[in-house]
């Protein structure tokens, strides 16, 4: 049986990289609007796991299923269509383009989503006011700090009203203050406007932001929210 | 935490009734244990008589009396004395979930669950108490990092044991 009502859930997935499994029966659900937490080991296969629910990777068996949509039916383009729209991502280091300003940074995925210019750029400003950082709009990412860095990601992640945040060690390059004001911001802006976030993270205080925890060890996960 | 010593910095700032005491006492440190006004009682009559305190004044307004308590020199040297002495790093060597942990392997239980479920227990505390921050004050958020770190070194030393429980079951179990 799978868990009611979630929004994003994998069954049994596994993959392979040469001779190692990185997935080996890994299970996992969020409902809208929950925070879960991703936890194990290096090298467990939560970041293989995370990629696998974005749709970035596709797994060699077993399902991802979205919406009521299983990731694997659909096409290149429409899983590309799907992760613009529907999703947002951080990863440990921000990532941010190092061309663009902040806020062009922040507005990007809206742009890319058809939003126009000052319009793209208007919400991008909100989203940073939210994260503390409309100061640094006109800045390259050069040129700021690595925890203001990571809160224009979450800005950016955010900013298009995704379904899903997907943060993969979104704190692991800051210290702790930095990392817990991170995960407040985020936590707190995904809970307000209703976004799952699947969050991995190896920190017990990271982690406890979360609603609950989802434990990977050697590719295999059990989801508690799944019934046997 | 010394209850005496805490009771007494208070104090610095200037007389108080033992109610007052106790007030102040429970604002600041008492959050998840209020103080008993009988350990207020007993901590200011040993204080009186080690002459770390004074009464300062009696009132009786038709009630039971209520002292007024004045630190002396004495007890403003003991205060400062108590805070410059660093308190005794605690090493938890007779740790219970250590024990648990050996004697599960001793006696053939599976020790990877009984750590799972510590693990889980653990976390659903530090969410409770990182809600509870959220929501607090910076005192309260002090208070909770503080039980925090701790959890969370718990918690680190699960992982490491669940890591090593192989080599641990040869080790106690051969
Ligand atoms: N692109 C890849 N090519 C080959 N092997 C890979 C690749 N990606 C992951 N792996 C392997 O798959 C396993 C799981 O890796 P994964 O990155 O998912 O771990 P993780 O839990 O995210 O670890 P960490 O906490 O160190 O980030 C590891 O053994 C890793 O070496
Ligand atoms: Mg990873």
């Amino acid at each position: 049986m799978t868990p009611a009502g979630s929004l994003l859930e994998a069954h049994d997935l596994r993959k392979t990289y040469g001779p190692t499994p990185a997935l080996d029966g890994a299970s996992f659900s969020v409902h809208p609007g929950e925070v879960v937490a991703v936890m194990g080991p290096s090298g467990s296969g939560k970041s293989t796991l995370l990629h696998c629910l974005a749709g970035i990777i596709t797994p060699d068996s077993g399902t991802v299923t979205y919406g009521g949509r299983e990731l694997s039916a659909m096409s290149d383009a429409e899983r590309s269509a799907l992760r613009r729209s529907d999703f947002g991502f951080v990863f440990q280091f921000g990532q941010l383009v190092p061309e663009l300003t902040c806020v062009e940074n922040v507005a990007l995925p809206l742009r890319l989503n058809g939003v126009k210019r000052k319009q793209a750029e208007r919400t991008a400003l909100e989203w940073m006011e939210r994260l503390e950082v409309e100061d640094l709009a006109a800045q390259r990412p050069g040129e700021v700090s690595g925890g203001q860095g990571q809160r224009v990601a979450v800005a950016r992640a955010l900013a298009p009203s995704p379904k899903v945040v997907f943060a993969d060690e979104p704190t692991g390059a800051l210290d702790s203050l930095n990392g817990e004001r991170v995960m407040e911001l985020l936590t707190e802006s995904a809970r307000t406007a209703g976004t799952a976030v699947v969050l991995v993270t190896h920190e017990a205080r990271v982690a406890a932001y979360a609603d609950r925890d989802v434990v990977v060890r050697d590719g295999r996960s059990r989801d508690p929210e799944y019934a046997v | 935490m010394s209850i005496g010593h805490t009771l007494l910095g208070l104090l610095e700032s200037g007389p108080r009734h033992g109610y007052d005491l106790k007030r102040a006492f429970d604002e600041k440190f008492g959050h998840d244990r209020p103080l008993h006004y009988g350990q207020v009682y007993a901590t200011m009559s040993r204080l009186l008589k080690n002459g770390l305190v004074e009464v300062d004044g009696v009132e009786t307004d038709g009630g039971p009396e209520r002292k007024r308590y004045a630190i002396t020199d004495a007890g403003i040297t003991d205060v400062a004395a108590w805070l410059a002495q660093p308190e005794k790093p605690e090493p938890y060597l007779q740790s219970t979930l250590y024990t648990k942990v050996v004697l599960a392997l001793l006696t053939g239980r599976d020790a990877a669950d009984l750590l799972d479920a510590q693990r889980s227990e653990h976390l659903r505390l530090m969410r409770i108490l990182t809600d509870r921050k959220r929501q607090g004050d910076l005192a309260d958020q002090l208070i909770c990092d503080h039980a925090l770190f701790h959890l969370e070194a718990d918690l680190r030393w699960l992982e490491l044991t669940s890591a090593r429980l192989g080599r641990l079951a040869e080790v106690v179990a051969p």
